[in-house]
């Protein structure tokens, strides 16, 4: 099976009160995941990017349409706990996800609720806060650390449940450019140890690293590609009151003036080499 | 400020204290919050003391961190101290208008006194030398028992573990509103009792929204992290008792002989007891 | 000269067993009319810096001066300070508490003691001044708004008290692009409306380098640097050490220099970036 995740038709509307007609948070959203893949979600507020997210992990369920994760449909109680164990989920506010005051038994309290033995619980701990860089750490409060250290516990607290596959909903919004550096750099390091990552994020630099991008607006599936194909689309992702990467405007405006730069070229590092290459 | 509230802190360390099972911790404050009420003089302070002391010099939590724990309620003990001072009815020694300072006044103003600030100072010191997680697991494996009669012990010990968690995040946030509405010129310090009360709904109200906000984003977090209450859970630590566990129980039942033996005999008994150990 | 920091120290939680420098040694000074922006690493002092320009922290030692004032001096009135200098916090829509949006903004008119003739006066005109609409949403609840209209309507509640410094702690946190670039737009109009004093703090170097005339860089509590843009960004070496970066365009000229490149000092936008790279490649 290579779809690790694979949304069908999905609509979801929010109920209101009565008389007032639900709100279509996603209409008619079409996606399939490949395993080990990294793709980036971007969309202004209000575009459903984090209801897609909610609906992976089970915590929202479809209005109609369907999402399979690993193959088991969210709606299926009996596979709930498989399925949010295999896909893992990381929020916005760092603050609001951690649930004990102590970081090593944060990061314990999915392992306890999966049920895993101790032992095995205190070795995925010590794994998973090594391998966001917390080990030294894992006896502290919370609410002592930085934001950025903060959000890499929540992601060691989700590695310890051994997922498949981690949704992040724009886990960076809160933090310090050093933060999102350092949540970036162990998202990377999660894709190369072949965990299936899917990044929401309003931050457009961060989309290049991605194999795969997904433009959502108005609940539905904009844009969808390879990033170099996506950012082509400079005009309409304006329009859809969102930015291209810099690299990206730069590049277009060179076009523009008659200087021919190849398309693949999103970021910093490519431009740079692209340009020593030239010199030389 | 609301910082310095220290009840309910965790000061890290490694002490022997701080290593003891949470369980005989819990117990041992208890017994001790009820020996300060069985206590009656001198000497029953002095053990209470010497005690206090010895716990706090050994888990090397800084006194002064522990005093200003005490700053909050100030006002409170001021006032327990005052109110006993001219409530209690004897011999006179003082007499200012209406009020009498009696000699049992005095004495049991000191009293009272003492005993809220050692009230204050035991219990801030069970959460300053346990880890808030081991204090609601022992909270919870004491319960357990009571289970069986419908008490739901592993919802009350989650509940107090996110209530720990979540103090600081809140105090910070309350700092943060009550600056930023200053900021706007509210004035949460003068006037009546009617005009505080009022001044602080600009507070008030964000905070509500605040923790609900904390609330529905926690819930969210917890049900993704696969929680489902108390079943099917197990946990990191385990509780077993060990050595020193055993010898905490011995010294528990040391202090209780101390505090029920304590009136006018304690130094020979302890002299006593020296001897026949030599 | 508007503001005069001289000397400023502060201690956190002094006495403490986590007792912390929070601000060493501080001093600069700020004209009227500028546009000045504190970059700093977090834990660098800069919240706790701005909380002293407007009396909400009192300095251990040293001076705030505004217009010569002393305002650290005890005879000083804090309604007096917070009618001159006004601080919007991080998140400031977390504030918002009054049933309508009118009566939120009213809120710190209000407590100056000001007549209600001139507070309708000053709550229109600041509701308007951050691109609402009043005569739509004057009675409507704040927590109707979306994020970025909430912030808005916040930030107008500290406008409306028609300050003549206005301070801003990292106004376009966690807002989406479109709403960023609103709110950026929103305090330029500010700026130039009635020639307000801006003081910005911010993480994202584009937006200091694009908006600024001044910035100061601090450093575990201490003023690290204090320039133009140009000066400061052309620092790279430096800003690095102190954990901070450069605006994209000097990164990636930065960048090219490292490779032995031959560009220009003291790019630091999108356009010029733009004829500096058009220059270099028009000839290949």
């Amino acid at each position: 099976m290579n779809h690790i995740i694979s949304i069908e038709d999905l609509v979801f509307e929010y109920e209101r009160e009565e008389k007032l007609e639900p709100i279509k948070a996603l209409d008619n959203v079409n996606i399939k995941i490949k395993k080990g893949s990294f793709i980036a979600i971007i969309g202004s507020n209000g575009s459903g990017k984090s209801t897609l997210a909610k609906n992976i992990n089970a915590l929202l369920l479809p209005s109609s349409g369907a999402v399979y994760v690993k193959g088991f449909n969210t709606t299926d109680e009996t596979k709930l706990w498989e399925i949010r164990q295999t896909a893992g989920m990381v929020f916005q506010n760092p603050d609001n996800q951690l649930v004990s005051s102590i970081v090593e038994d944060d990061v314990a309290f999915g392992p306890e609720n999966l049920g895993v033995e101790p032992a095995e619980i205190r070795k995925r701990v010590d794994n998973s806060l090594c391998a966001v860089n917390m080990y030294e750490e894992r006896k502290k409060a919370p609410h002592l650390l930085s934001g950025g250290q903060k959000q890499r516990i929540a992601i060691a607290g989700v590695i310890a449940m051994k997922p498949e596959c981690i949704i992040l909903d724009e886990p960076t919004a809160m933090l310090d450019p050093h933060g999102r550096y350092e949540v970036m750099e162990i998202i990377e390091r999660l894709h190369n140890e072949g965990i299936t990552v899917i990044l929401i994020t309003h931050f457009m630099e961060e989309t290049t690293r991605a194999e795969r991008v997904i433009i959502m607006d108005a609940g539905k599936v904009a844009i969808d590609g390879a990033p170099a194909a996506v950012f082509a689309n400079a005009k309409k992702i304006k329009e859809l009151g969102l930015d291209v990467p810099f690299i990206v405007e730069i590049a277009e405006r060179l076009r523009n003036r008659g200087i021919d730069i190849p398309k693949n070229i999103i970021s910093i590092e490519e431009m740079v080499d692209y340009i020593a290459c030239k010199f030389k | 400020m609301i910082r310095d509230i220290t009840l309910g802190q965790y000061y890290p360390g490694d002490s022997w204290f701080h290593r003891l099972d949470a369980r005989i911790k819990i117990i041992w404050t208890f017994i001790y919050i009820v020996s300060l009420f069985l206590i009656r003089d001198f000497w029953g302070y002095i053990t209470v003391l010497i005690t206090l002391g010895l716990i706090i010099g050994i888990s090397k939590v800084p006194l002064s961190f522990i005093l200003k724990g005490l700053k909050p309620i100030f006002f409170i003990i001021i006032f327990t101290f005052v109110i006993n001072m001219f409530m209690t009815k004897g011999t006179s020694l003082i007499e200012i208008g209406f009020l009498t300072i009696t000699k049992e006044g005095i004495r049991n103003a000191f009293f009272m006194g003492t005993r809220l600030v050692l009230l204050i100072i035991g219990s801030s010191l069970l959460t300053l030398i346990t880890k808030p997680i081991q204090l609601t697991d022992g909270i919870e494996k004491l319960l357990s028992p009571l289970q069986k009669f419908g008490l739901p012990s592993h919802e009350l010990a989650m509940m107090m573990t996110i209530a720990l968690r979540f103090i600081p995040t809140l105090m910070e946030e309350t700092d943060k509103i009550m600056k930023a509405q200053m900021a706007r010129g509210a004035d949460f310090e003068s006037g009546n009792i009617m005009r505080r009360a009022k001044s602080l709904i600009p507070l008030l109200v964000p905070l509500f929204i605040s923790a609900f906000r904390i609330a529905q984003d926690l819930a969210m977090a917890m049900e993704a992290r696969c929680y489902r209450g108390g079943s099917h859970r197990t946990r990191m630590h385990g509780m077993k008792m060990k050595k020193r566990d055993a010898a905490a129980i011995l010294l528990m039942i040391l202090y209780v002989t101390l505090i029920i033996t304590q009136a006018q005999g304690i130094l020979s008994f302890l002299m006593m007891s020296l001897i026949q150990s030599a | 000269m508007q503001i005069q920091v001289k000397n400023l120290n502060h201690i956190y939680s002094e006495g403490m067993p986590y007792e912390s420098v929070s601000l060493k040694d501080v001093s600069f000074e700020i004209e009227k009319g500028e546009f000045v922006g504190v970059i700093g690493h977090t834990g660098s002092g800069k919240s706790t810096l701005i909380q002293h320009l407007n009396g909400l922290l009192k300095p251990k030692s040293g001076s705030i001066l505004i217009d010569g004032i002393d305002i650290t001096s005890g005879e000083v009135k804090m309604s007096d300070i917070r009618r001159r200098i006004g601080l919007v916090f991080q998140y400031p829509e977390y504030q918002l508490f009054e049933e309508t949006i009118y009566k939120d903004v009213a809120f710190g008119p209000l407590n100056l003691g000001l007549t209600q003739e001139e507070t309708d006066r000053r709550v229109k005109t600041a509701i308007k001044l951050v691109g609402l609409d009043y005569e739509e949403i004057d009675r409507r609840s704040p927590f109707e708004l979306s994020g970025g209209q909430k912030r808005r309507v916040a930030i107008a509640g500290v406008i409306a008290m028609e300050p003549e410094i206005l301070i801003l702690d990292e106004p376009t946190a966690g807002l989406d692009p479109k709403s960023h670039a609103d709110i950026l737009q929103m305090i330029q109009i500010i700026h130039s409306a009635r020639n307000t004093t801006i003081i910005i703090v911010s993480h994202n170097m584009d937006d200091i380098a694009r908006l600024t005339n001044k910035i100061l860089v601090l450093d575990k509590g201490k003023l690290a640097m204090a320039g133009t843009p140009a000066e400061v960004f052309s620092q790279a070496d430096y800003l690095e050490s102190l954990g901070l970066g450069l605006p994209l365009s000097a990164y990636l000229m930065n960048e090219l220099r490292k490779r032995r490149i031959p560009v220009s000092e003291g790019i630091l936008n999108i356009d010029e970036a733009e004829e500096e790279l058009y220059s270099i490649l028009k000839t290949y």
